[in-house]
C-alpha cells in the first residue's frame, strides 16, 4: 500500500514536471501612448495563484508603492520570494511613448503564469499592467494589448507636485517636461478603492493654472497604452 | 527578375498542358483549362461610434512582412492620405498590396457593410481592414497584418479594432482640419506637425470638455472599440 502511494505519487511528479516545463521566452514591450512614459517596467513568471494586482481587489502596499512612485522593488521581491523569476527594469529606466524595449529573456522555470506591471507618468496613481496572463505551452509568437488601470490607492488630482512616495498627494514628474503648474487640482468623486480600469485623466489647456497640471492634449490616452508581444521558444 | 518569373510560369502552364493530354483520349481540344482555386471571403464591418463616421473602407490582402502601419513608426503617406482624408486608394500599391477592395461610401455610426473579398491562392497571407474616423484630424481604425491563411472555408472570426492615431497632424480639433461632417474641413496636407508615428489614439477632446477652439462636441468623443469586425471564408 505504502509502495503503492509512492509510485502513484512519482507518476503524478511526472505528468507535473512535464505540463509545467520551463519556457525560455522572449519579450518586447512597447509603450503605445500619445504622451505618457512608463517607469522602471517589471515583468514576473509566477504560479497560478499569484497575483501582481487584480481588478476588483485592494492593492498591495507593494503595488501601490509602484503605481504612486514607480518603485518595484517590493513587488520583485514578492515575486522572487514565492519562487518567482523577474525581469527588472528592462527598458533600464523610461520607456518613453512610442519606444520599445525589444529581447527581453525570461527563463520561466517552472511557473506557469506572466505579469506586468509599470507606472504611467504624468498621473497620480496609474500603471500599465497584465494580470497572471496563463503562458501558453505551443510555441509561438504571442501580441497582447495591455490596458492602463488605477491603482485606488490616490485621488487623481492630477497636481504635480514631486509626490511619488506611497500615500503622499501628487504626480512625481512629468518626464516629457511638459506639465503644467499652479493647478489648483481635479477633484476625484471616485469612491471604487479597488484596482480598477483607469478613468483616464482630465487635464486642460492652462498650463499655468485651470484645475489641472496636466495638458489634455498631451496626456490623455485611451486603452490600450502598451502592447507586449512574447515569443514562447 | 520578371523574366525568370515569366519562365517559371510558363514552364509550369506546359507541364500542366502535357498531364492534361495524358489523361485525355480523342477530342483533346475540348479539355477545359483547369479551374484557378479560389478563396472567397466576407468581411463585415460595423461602425461601433456614437457619431463619427467611417471613410470608405479599405479592405487589403498582402503580404506577412509588409503591414500597412507599424506602431511606434511613421505612417506611409498612403496611410496617412487615409488618415487625414479618408482616401485609402493609395494603400493599392504599398509594397506588398496583392488586392485592395475598397467599401461603396461613408459607412455612417450604427450601421455596416459587408464587402466581398475573392483572392487566388498566391494571395492569401495577411489581411488589413482600415477606415478613418472622419470628425478628427487623423484618426483611423483597423484590423492590421491578421493571418488568414489557415481561415478554413465555411469558418469564420470576429473582432473589435482600437483606434489608431497615425501622427501625422497635430489633434487641433480646429475649424478647418477636420474632413467630416462637423467640420468640413481640410483633409490631407503633406505637413507632418504631430509626433510623426502611429500610436494608440487619446481621443478626442472637444469643446464641450475644454478645448476652446474645437468644432467638435461631447458626440464625437470615442472610446475604445470602435469598429467590428467579422471575416468569413466562403470557399
Amino acid at each position: 500500500m505504502k509502495l503503492k502511494t509512492l509510485a502513484s505519487a512519482l507518476i503524478v511528479s511526472g505528468i507535473m514536471s512535464q505540463t509545467v516545463a520551463a519556457a525560455e521566452l522572449e519579450i518586447s514591450v512597447q509603450n503605445l501612448t500619445h504622451g505618457n512614459q512608463f517607469t522602471p517596467i517589471l515583468i514576473a513568471a509566477h504560479d497560478g495563484d499569484s497575483h501582481l494586482f487584480q481588478a476588483g481587489e485592494m492593492a498591495t502596499p507593494a503595488l501601490q508603492k509602484m503605481a504612486e512612485g514607480g518603485d518595484i522593488a517590493d513587488l520583485a521581491a514578492a515575486v522572487t520570494g514565492a519562487g518567482g523569476v523577474t525581469s527588472e527594469n528592462p527598458a533600464g529606466g523610461l520607456l518613453f511613448p512610442g519606444a520599445h524595449v525589444d529581447s527581453i529573456m525570461l527563463d520561466t522555470l517552472t511557473m506557469t503564469h506572466l505579469s506586468v506591471t509599470a507606472m504611467l507618468l504624468p498621473t497620480n496613481d496609474a500603471f500599465v499592467g497584465l494580470d497572471a496572463w496563463e503562458i501558453p505551452t505551443e510555441a509561438g509568437t504571442y501580441t497582447l494589448n495591455l490596458n492602463a488601470y488605477d491603482a485606488g490607492t490616490e485621488a487623481n488630482d492630477e497636481i504635480i507636485n514631486g509626490g511619488g512616495a506611497a500615500g503622499t498627494p501628487g504626480i512625481p514628474a512629468a518626464p516629457g517636461m511638459d506639465g503644467g503648474a499652479n493647478g489648483t487640482g481635479v477633484m476625484d468623486g471616485s469612491s471604487n478603492d479597488k484596482v480598477h480600469i483607469h478613468p483616464g485623466v482630465l487635464g486642460d489647456t492652462d498650463p499655468n493654472g485651470g484645475a489641472s497640471d496636466l495638458d489634455s492634449r498631451i496626456h490623455r490616452w485611451l486603452n490600450p497604452v502598451a502592447r507586449i508581444t512574447v515569443v514562447v521558444k | 527578375m520578371a523574366y525568370s518569373t515569366f519562365k517559371y510560369g510558363a514552364t509550369a502552364f506546359a507541364v500542366v498542358a502535357s498531364l492534361t493530354l495524358v489523361g485525355c483520349s480523342d477530342d483533346d481540344d475540348q479539355t477545359p483549362a483547369p479551374e484557378p482555386e479560389s478563396f472567397d471571403y466576407v468581411v463585415t464591418v460595423t461602425n461601433l461610434t456614437a457619431n463619427q463616421p467611417f471613410s470608405p473602407v479599405a479592405v487589403v490582402a498582402h503580404q506577412a512582412d509588409t503591414p500597412l502601419w507599424t506602431a511606434g513608426m511613421p505612417a506611409s503617406v498612403a496611410l496617412e492620405t487615409l488618415a487625414e482624408s479618408g482616401d485609402g486608394s493609395g494603400l493599392a500599391t504599398e509594397t506588398g498590396v496583392a488586392a485592395l477592395v475598397s467599401g461603396s461610401g461613408i459607412i455612417a455610426p450604427g450601421m455596416s457593410e459587408t464587402i466581398n473579398l475573392s483572392l487566388t491562392a498566391a494571395q492569401v497571407s495577411n489581411l488589413s481592414v482600415v477606415t478613418m474616423l472622419v470628425n478628427t484630424n487623423d484618426a483611423f481604425t483597423g484590423l492590421g497584418n491578421y493571418d488568414i491563411s489557415a481561415l478554413a472555408a465555411g469558418s469564420m472570426v470576429k473582432m473589435r479594432t482600437i483606434t489608431y492615431d497615425a501622427g501625422t497632424e497635430n489633434n487641433s480639433e480646429a475649424k478647418g482640419t477636420i474632413p467630416g461632417p462637423a467640420d468640413g474641413g481640410e483633409g490631407f496636407n503633406a505637413a507632418r506637425d504631430d509626433v510623426n508615428r502611429v500610436h494608440s489614439h487619446p481621443g478626442v477632446i472637444s469643446a464641450d470638455d475644454g478645448l476652446s477652439d474645437s468644432v467638435l462636441g461631447a458626440s464625437h468623443r470615442f472610446d475604445n472599440p470602435t469598429m467590428s469586425v467579422t471575416i468569413a471564408r466562403s470557399e
